[in-house]
């Protein structure tokens, strides 16, 4: 894959800042690019705009950092975050005032939801005229302050350095989060004492990371004691770097581990120990093991309405402990016995010292007679491509080995459901937001974080369509990325509930008639386009494109399009009262 | 919110006095108004002011709500970045003051039976027509409805009142 360059300077590098002693003065931009590459920043997801001019004037001469030039700022956004899960560091973007910073909000709000590591500088008007409805002026940080962790407008050039050091300390820590730098032309046209100074202390953001000692052996004494214990591993589990930790602790004591969408590949789906994803497209074993369960350990999860069914229904006879570094998501949903404040990883290895082996004989007899007689279904083809086996067969080719991202729907749930996940870092998916369009422009940020490992995007023919504008950037910097599309021709989940709850009303779903020939799209933009509609062409054009290196390849799957992902709880319904599907 | 028809919320048994403490900047204010208008939390008066160091403010805001959404109030203020400090002062002794300024009509016949309601309720006539007084009055909350309530038959034009400032109190038997 080809890393972004800017043209060889012919001129000399005016950016002589970029080694300078601390003495230097520096006007914002050389600042904003200075305190980059301290903070270890290599990578830019950005769009230029008259606002950051001065920036992308700096930025010219800069090759230490990367820049890539997005085609839409959403997508910027979303590249970022897909960056940052895919790397477990910031993922950075520059955008213009106005249009640019309004076109991030879906990729900050997706970022937020699911707890992502984002730093957004927008352009901002200079500002003796923020206030004055100035040509594309925004009130970016106000439009912004719900859907960030933290925001700054910065008012003085020489508090600048201070802003951005402070930004990925912010994003980075605690319970991340997106973080949005407004930066007004002036600020970045003009000079201030750039210090180099590393240290960032704010004296009202201190996370607790240690979980209280007496909780932690009251925690253990639970797990030691239980007949039914089981734990529940969230996102936090993979923000929080606990995988190795949760690992340990579930093969000694021998615990069975669910995953929420956002925990997958935090516990490996190959262990014995592992029961699958939960929840509303969850195995019927993993909720019937979250109901029966007599004690409950929450890590990193925030109990979502997608994992918990009708609240009163949720796993009733437990006794449920909650690590999490946010303490507001402790007891928000779900009252629990053993709250613990603190970051998932020092937490679990303390309660993995202090907790001995319960005795689960019985449990895992009635777990593995649930997963012996109820496990997911993959149904035979007959004609078109199923689903479930095009995930299956991803899978296969892949080896579990690839970074799986994907958008929202069908696919989402399926590919959650029967691709097999044994890494961290390995499902990328907007869990919180569900965001459509978020699939392939993620699965580009995260080619660009991990250039060496195979990328898949998992999309649908609809959410493809909401950023397929990306192939331009895919193919100008050779991202080999693997979209994978599971075309059914309508917005299969909004289909299933039509036909589930709406009695089979298919009001605006179908989107047959307006699709694109996916391949020749591809092909278009100088991408590789295939098109398969049955089990042999898709092993065919599977094992084609895994070994394409220097472009995106498009895979058009014609699959099953009355096929509807089961199991399934129905909203408002518990957990145990799912629907298996058809027989 | 609940209000009636005077402002006054009619919401008692499950108030919740906040105090926070942040740093001087409107952004601050901004998200605290947020959490609440974002989450569906109540505010039934909030006030701001600088603290004795000038880069800090202190947020007095008064809600309502059972146990669990005051619990859940509290460590969402604490999430802000630039919220320094949350302490529910109900569970503390504290002392309370809100202003009000009141403009009442005072015929010749009624206006010295209300300046002797106020001199009851040591509040001051700060602005005199011949058929308006305007009336301030300080104290907590039920003070200042009790006064509202005294001065309502003789017709209030118009009513002005800050939400509430609080601190916690030093020792037990101080004003």
């Amino acid at each position: 894959m080809a890393q972004p360059k800017t043209e060889p300077a012919e001129h000399k590098n005016k950016n002589q800042a970029t080694n300078t002693p601390d003495t230097a003065v520096l006007n914002g931009a050389e600042i904003l690019i200075n305190t980059l590459k301290d903070v270890n920043v290599d990578t830019i997801f950005g769009y230029p705009g008259g606002a950051v001019l001065p920036i992308y004037d700096s930025l010219f001469d800069e090759h230490d950092i990367n820049h890539v030039l997005i085609r839409h700022e959403q997508a910027g956004a979303h590249a970022a975050d897909g960056y940052a899960r895919a790397t477990g560091k910031a993922g950075v973007v520059l955008v213009t005032s106005g249009p640019g910073g309004t076109n991030t909000v879906t990729g900050i709000a997706t970022a937020a939801m699911d707890s992502i590591p984002m730093v957004v500088f927008t352009g901002q008007v200079p500002t003796d005229m923020i206030g004055n409805d100035a040509f594309q002026e925004a009130d970016i940080v106000g439009i912004t302050r719900p859907i960030t962790k933290h925001n700054y407008l910065v008012k003085d050039v020489s508090n600048l350095e201070q802003v951005i050091r402070e930004a990925f300390h912010v994003a980075t820590s605690g319970r991340p989060g997106p973080v949005l730098v407004d930066l007004p032309k002036d600020m970045i046209k003009s000079e201030a004492h750039y210090s180099g100074l590393k240290k960032v202390s704010i004296p009202s953001y201190k996370p607790t990371r240690e979980g209280h000692s007496t909780q932690v052996s009251k925690a253990a004494q639970m797990l030691s004691n239980a007949k039914k214990p089981l734990i529940y591993a969230g996102g936090g589990v993979i923000l929080g770097e606990a995988w190795e930790e949760l690992t340990a602790m579930a093969e000694r004591l021998n615990i069975p581990v669910t995953t929420t969408l956002m925990g997958l590949g935090g516990f490996p789906e190959s262990k014995p120990q592992s029961l699958g994803m939960l929840g509303m497209h969850g195995t019927y074993y993993a909720n019937m093991a979250t109901t029966e369960c007599d004690v409950l350990l929450a890590a990193g999860a925030r109990f979502d309405d997608r994992v918990t069914g009708r609240l009163d229904g949720f796993s009733p006879h437990s006794k449920k402990i909650h690590i999490d570094i946010d303490p507001s998501n402790i007891g928000k949903n779900v009252p629990v016995e053993v709250p613990i404040v603190g970051d998932v990883k020092n937490v679990l290895s303390a309660i993995d010292q202090q907790a001995s082996k319960p005795d689960t004989t019985d449990w895992w007899n009635t777990i593995e007679d649930w997963k012996k007689n109820h496990p997911l279904k993959v149904p035979k083809s007959e004609g078109l491509i199923k689903p479930q086996r095009m995930i299956e067969r991803i899978s296969e080719v892949t080896n579990g080995e690839a970074i799986v991202v994907t958008d929202v729907g069908q696919h989402q749930m399926w590919a959650a459901q029967h691709y097999t996940f044994n890494h961290p870092r390995s499902f990328l998916s907007s869990g919180g937001l569900g965001t459509m369009g978020y699939g392939f422009p993620a699965a580009m940020g995260a080619a660009f974080g991990c250039p060496d490992r195979p990328i898949v995007c998992i999309t649908g023919d609809g959410g493809f369509q909401m950023t397929a504008y990306e192939l331009a950037t895919a193919v100008e910097y050779e991202v080999p990325v693997k979209i994978a599309i599971m075309n059914n021709e309508c917005l299969g989940m909004v289909r299933q509930w039509q036909e589930l709850f709406y009695n089979k009303r298919y009001s605006h779903s179908i989107l047959k008639k307006g699709n694109p020939d996916f391949v020749k799209l591809a092909e278009s933009y100088g991408a590789v386009g295939y098109r398969a509609s049955n089990d042999e062409e898709m092993d065919d054009i599977l094992e084609k494109a895994m070994k394409i290196n220097d472009r995106p390849v498009v895979m058009d799957f014609r699959v099953e399009a009355r096929e509807n992902c089961y199991p399934m709880v129905p909203s408002g319904a518990a957990l145990n009262e799912m629907v298996e599907g058809p027989e | 919110m609940t209000v009636s028809k005077n402002g006054i919320s009619s919401q008692t048994s499950d108030r919740h006095t906040l105090s926070v403490l942040v740093s001087y900047n409107l952004n601050a204010l901004s998200r605290i108004i947020g959490i609440f208008s974002g989450k569906g939390f109540h505010i039934d008066s909030i006030s701001f002011g600088s603290e004795k160091e000038s880069d800090l403010a202190r947020i007095t805001i008064t809600t309502h709500g059972d146990e669990q959404i005051i619990e859940q109030i509290t460590k969402q203020l604490h999430k802000i970045i630039d919220v320094v400090t949350v302490t529910d002062l109900t569970y503390e002794r504290f002392v309370e003051r809100e202003l009000a300024l009141i403009k009442v009509t005072a015929t010749r016949s009624s206006r010295s039976e209300i300046m002797q309601i106020a001199q009851v309720f040591r509040a001051k006539v700060i602005d005199i027509s011949p058929g308006k007084l305007s009336i301030e009055v300080t104290g907590n909350r039920d003070k200042i409805n009790a006064f509202i309530g005294m001065l309502d038959p003789f017709g209030i034009d118009e009513i002005s009142r800050t939400g509430s400032v609080a601190l916690k109190r030093e020792f037990e038997g101080s004003v």
